[in-house]
């Protein structure tokens, strides 16, 4: 209980599936121990904790932003320019750490200052804008980024594939790899949990007033400009942490990866898909979502090339693997319309009747 | 004499808030009915639920024998209601003539409505081409009137037009009021100020905490200084 | 009416001119560091030119929220549907398309573009009932939705045209420049800029002359009193957005044509610069977006002149300096 914050799933299924779910996560080296598992088991992890952050934002006060990945990226880039530029050591992981994530803080304080100052309703589109304009530097300034492709760099030696640390534990070599992922994995939960404890605190409460009626909450004292910039540093930190673990396991940060406004659309279906303002709704959102992109784009493929054979016009193009984002646009507003509260929503509602 | 507008047993929740919680109302035909009551008493929350502007949750509305308590407000208004809001909202960006031509639903202005009505609104002949958010504020509640009765209706309803206004103006509204009563119309009006009601009501109705409280006629309420300490007491002592 | 004309009008407020003399001042700056007269003109009428069909795309989004507060993450998919639908026109014309007679080109542009318009036009009114209509009044939901709405449309076109760019040669008479003395002056440029004047001085007309303009106007401002007043507001507003819509359609394909090609994220892509002029004009206001349009096309290409790197940013910061001045944009519209 401490650990959540006072604040359980609220259902039993709900509870079950999150304990399968980091069970399997926690263990996820030993019983899946191929590449292409192990990739995914650690896209889950960064995700539901830069979901989460996103949550905080969206669910708990109500503002849409699209410069999440924005601070994803700065912290994936601040790990790998770092480690680029002063070698392999962990005094350059701290650097990129020290560099990345005080830079996405002071960003997210500059920008909510001013759009929120100005007008709330301008947030969205001022995000948009700037988010926009800072994928274009990156991807422009090749000298520091890399430009288009991106930067990839070595890890110290503790955390390379190379360093075995013990052979044949539950069958499987223990490498600086399975550390890597334990740090992705323990650093993803202490986000989430972390996160937890804000939007359970006065402060999170203050944030679902805000929401509710933003109005009520001004006349009732609050400064809800100061509430609202805050809760947007606080993702926006979370969010280059989670960058950076991203980073770490890749070995590589670059626009595809981390700043591409396609991430920001899968975040956007993850929390919605999940369940806004619940947290947990990251966790599910992350699993049902990365699953999917990773198992359901091959069928879709599959189904493609089948309907290819079979000479039908125009269904090809509409299952071709990189029409994912139209299926994807569909389920989202789908999901908006019919699914508003989310898997978690939803079980939380039939576990009180 | 028949009653035009019938409100029964009229619920209006707005967001989790019960304001209105049962109101029964009855404007009748040719009569000027006084909606009085302190602050927060839920008349102004009348008049835009008969709007169609916060619908009723349930009871009924009744405008001279039609249903109208779920129909939307352009439907409402079109059944022949002119209404005169708390915030006189008249559209600034617009002249004193392109709100009048926005009221003239049916056609073009009639000129002799704008006649009878420059007659007691001068003001508005004056600043005809003027931007309707440079009037002063009796100006503006002179135009938001004029909107109203630009053509004619069956029925006025009017949110305290006095509300903020210099004694010189009240007393020139109230001269108009009179006026349009004259020529036949129904009105219903929400007012704090006593003088105001006790010159042009016939009909009153008191509401407090979202029903109505008292009915009866202006004269006798008027004559009855023990029934208004009763029932305004509050609302007199909030005005003086 | 007429024989009711105003003995005397009260003093007007002085006119807010200072936001519309921005572009002008801006230009007059930009003489002495553009380095030569000819720089000068071609810098001037290409961001008059550009400004002018962001201006013709940006119109109907700031209406649309004016009327309504919707605001429409969306609207850049009328952009691109509009320009593919008018490849769709341009393939059986091609021979007057690549005719050197004007009166030729115009002949395959004005069915083009009607058609890029309708098609957007319906698509607009499609999005308005299915879309828009249930998330009405709820800020959220409309942005999610909308969104959604735009990355559905662009994956159609893909899957429809396929990913690959479009290209859509300029007709044969609108190639090349004017040429005056040492100056050149691109004649797309100038058939752009006659449609960005033709089209903002249209919607100022009906704006201004016409009941469904003063109607509109007095929506932006209060929606409810013109209810009151028993016109219905959602039939003038689906109404709004389908022309808002077309004229985005319309936009399209005149970019298309400026950047002689197309793809199917230019909707997206354009929608950011968009949502900076419609900010910076002031939410509703249709003159706002115009001077906003102009004044971003300007730093753009006076930027991207004198400081090409500053140019990757340069609108942002106009957008921060705009509102540090009025927080709510060059005109902000009454009671928002």
């Amino acid at each position: 209980m401490m650990i959540l914050s006072g604040d359980p799933p609220r259902s039993r299924v709900l509870s079950a599936l999150l304990i399968v779910i980091v069970a399997l996560l926690a263990l996820a080296p030993f019983l899946f121990p191929g590449a292409k598992p192990l990739n995914v088991a650690t896209k889950i992890c960064v995700f539901a904790a830069l979901v989460a952050s996103y949550d905080l934002l969206l669910g708990y006060t109500g503002t849409v932003s699209f410069a999440h990945t924005m601070f994803y990226g700065i912290g994936s880039y601040g790990i790998a320019i770092a480690l680029y530029t002063l070698g392999p050591t962990w005094t350059a992981v701290g650097a990129g750490l020290a560099c990345g994530l005080p830079l996405a803080v002071l960003l997210a304080l500059a920008i909510g200052l001013f759009s929120l100052r100005v007008q709330a309703i301008f947030f969205a589109m001022i995000t948009l804008a700037v988010a926009s304009a800072f994928l274009v530097l990156a991807s422009q300034l090749s000298g520091l980024t890399g430009g288009e492709d991106g930067r990839s760099f070595q890890l110290p030696e503790l955390l390379r594939p190379g360093t075995v640390f013990a052979k044949g534990v539950f069958g499987i070599t223990v490498s600086g790899r399975t550390l890597t992922y334990y740090i992705v994995f323990v650093g993803a939960a202490a986000m989430i949990l972390a996160l937890l404890r804000v939007v359970n605190s006065p402060f999170g409460r203050v944030l679902q007033a805000i929401r509710e009626n933003r109005f009520r909450a001004e006349a009732l004292g609050y400064r809800t400009v100061f509430h609202l910039t805050l809760a947007n540093c606080i993702a926006a930190l979370v969010a280059a942490f989670a960058g950076a673990l991203n980073a770490l396991w890749l070995r590589y940060a670059g626009p595809d990866t981390s700043l591409a406004f396609s991430i920001m659309l899968d975040i956007l279906l993850m929390v919605v898909i999940g369940g806004m303002g619940t947290i947990y709704g990251a966790i599910i959102g992350a699993v049902i979502f990365i699953l999917a992109q990773n198992y359901l784009q091959a069928l879709m493929g599959l189904a493609s090339s089948a309907a290819a054979d079979a000479g039908l016009p125009l269904l090809p193009g509409l299952l071709h693997p990189d029409r994912w984002l139209l299926w994807l646009g569909l389920l989202f507003i789908a999901s908006v319309y019919f699914f508003p509260t989310g898997v978690v929503g939803r079980l939380r509602g039939a576990a009180r009747q | 004499m028949s009653d035009l507008l019938t409100l029964a047993g009229v619920h209006t929740h707005i967001g989790r808030y019960h304001i209105l919680q049962g109101v029964d109302l009855t404007a009748r035909e040719g009569r000027t009915t006084m909606l009085l009551g302190r602050n927060g008493a839920g008349k102004t929350t009348t008049l835009r639920t008969i709007m169609g502007l916060w619908p009723a949750s349930s009871g009924t509305i009744t405008l001279a024998g039609t249903r109208i308590e779920a129909l939307a407000t352009p439907d409402i208004a079109t059944r022949g209601i002119g209404y005169v809001p708390e915030t006189m909202a008249v559209f600034s960006d617009l002249t004193v003539k392109e709100n009048l031509i926005l009221a003239a639903r049916t056609g073009p202005l009639d000129d002799a409505q704008l006649a009878w009505i420059f007659q007691f609104f001068p003001a508005l002949k004056k600043f005809w081409l003027s931007s309707a958010g440079t009037l002063s504020g009796g100006q503006k509640q002179m135009l938001s009137i004029a909107r109203a009765i630009v053509e004619p209706r069956k029925l006025l309803l009017i949110d305290e037009p006095t509300k903020g206004l210099a004694p010189a103006i009240v007393g020139a509204l109230i001269d108009c009021l009179a006026e349009i009563k004259r020529r036949g119309a129904t009105i219903l009006l929400v007012e704090q100020n006593f003088r105001v009601a006790e010159a042009i009501g016939d009909d009153v109705a008191v509401m407090d905490n979202g029903r109505i409280m008292y009915t009866g006629d202006m004269p006798t309420l008027a004559a009855n200084t023990a029934l208004q300490e009763h029932f305004l007491g509050l609302s007199l002592e909030a005005h003086q | 009416m007429s024989e009711l004309a105003a003995d005397e009008a009260l003093p007007e407020p002085p006119r807010d001119i200072v936001p519309a003399a921005l572009p002008i001042v801006l230009a007059l700056v930009m003489l002495p560091l553009s380095g030569s007269a000819s720089s000068w003109v071609t810098l001037t009428v290409a961001s008059l030119a550009m400004g002018m069909m962001i201006f013709i795309m940006a119109s109907g989004l700031t209406l649309v929220f004016g009327l309504m507060d919707v605001l429409n993450f969306g609207h850049g998919a009328f952009i691109a549907v509009g320009a593919y639908v008018a490849t769709l026109a341009f393939g059986p014309l091609a021979a007057w398309m690549q005719s050197d007679s004007l009166l030729d080109n115009l002949a395959a542009l004005l069915p083009a573009g009607l058609l890029a318009m309708a098609v957007s036009g319906a698509l607009g009114a499609v999005f308005e009932r299915v879309l828009i209509l249930p998330v009405y009044g709820q800020h959220l939901k409309q942005i999610l939705i909308t969104m959604g709405g735009l990355i559905v449309a662009e994956q159609s076109l893909y899957a429809l045209w396929g990913p690959q760019q479009i290209p859509l040669p300029l007709p044969g008479a609108l190639r090349g420049s004017f040429i005056l003395g040492d100056i050149a002056i691109a004649k797309y440029r100038v058939l752009a800029m006659v449609v960005g004047l033709v089209v903002f001085v249209g919607t100022l007309l009906v704006l201004n002359r016409t009941k469904v303009g003063l109607l509109i106007r007095a929506g932006v401002e209060n929606r409810e009193m013109v209810e009151a007043l028993g016109y219905r507001v959602r039939r003038l507003f689906l109404g709004v957005f389908m022309v808002g819509s077309a004229l985005a359609g319309l936009g399209g394909v005149m970019w298309g044509l400026y950047r002689e090609q197309i793809h199917a994220s230019m909707g997206g892509d354009l929608m950011i610069l968009i949502f900076i002029v419609v900010i910076i004009g002031g939410l509703g206001s249709v003159t706002g977006c115009f001077i906003g349009a102009i004044l971003v096309a300007m730093v753009a290409n006076y930027g991207g002149f004198l400081l090409p790197k500053l140019a990757l940013v340069s609108n942002i910061l106009l957008m921060v300096a705009i509102l540090m001045w009025r927080p709510r944009g060059l005109y902000p519209v009454t009671n928002r």
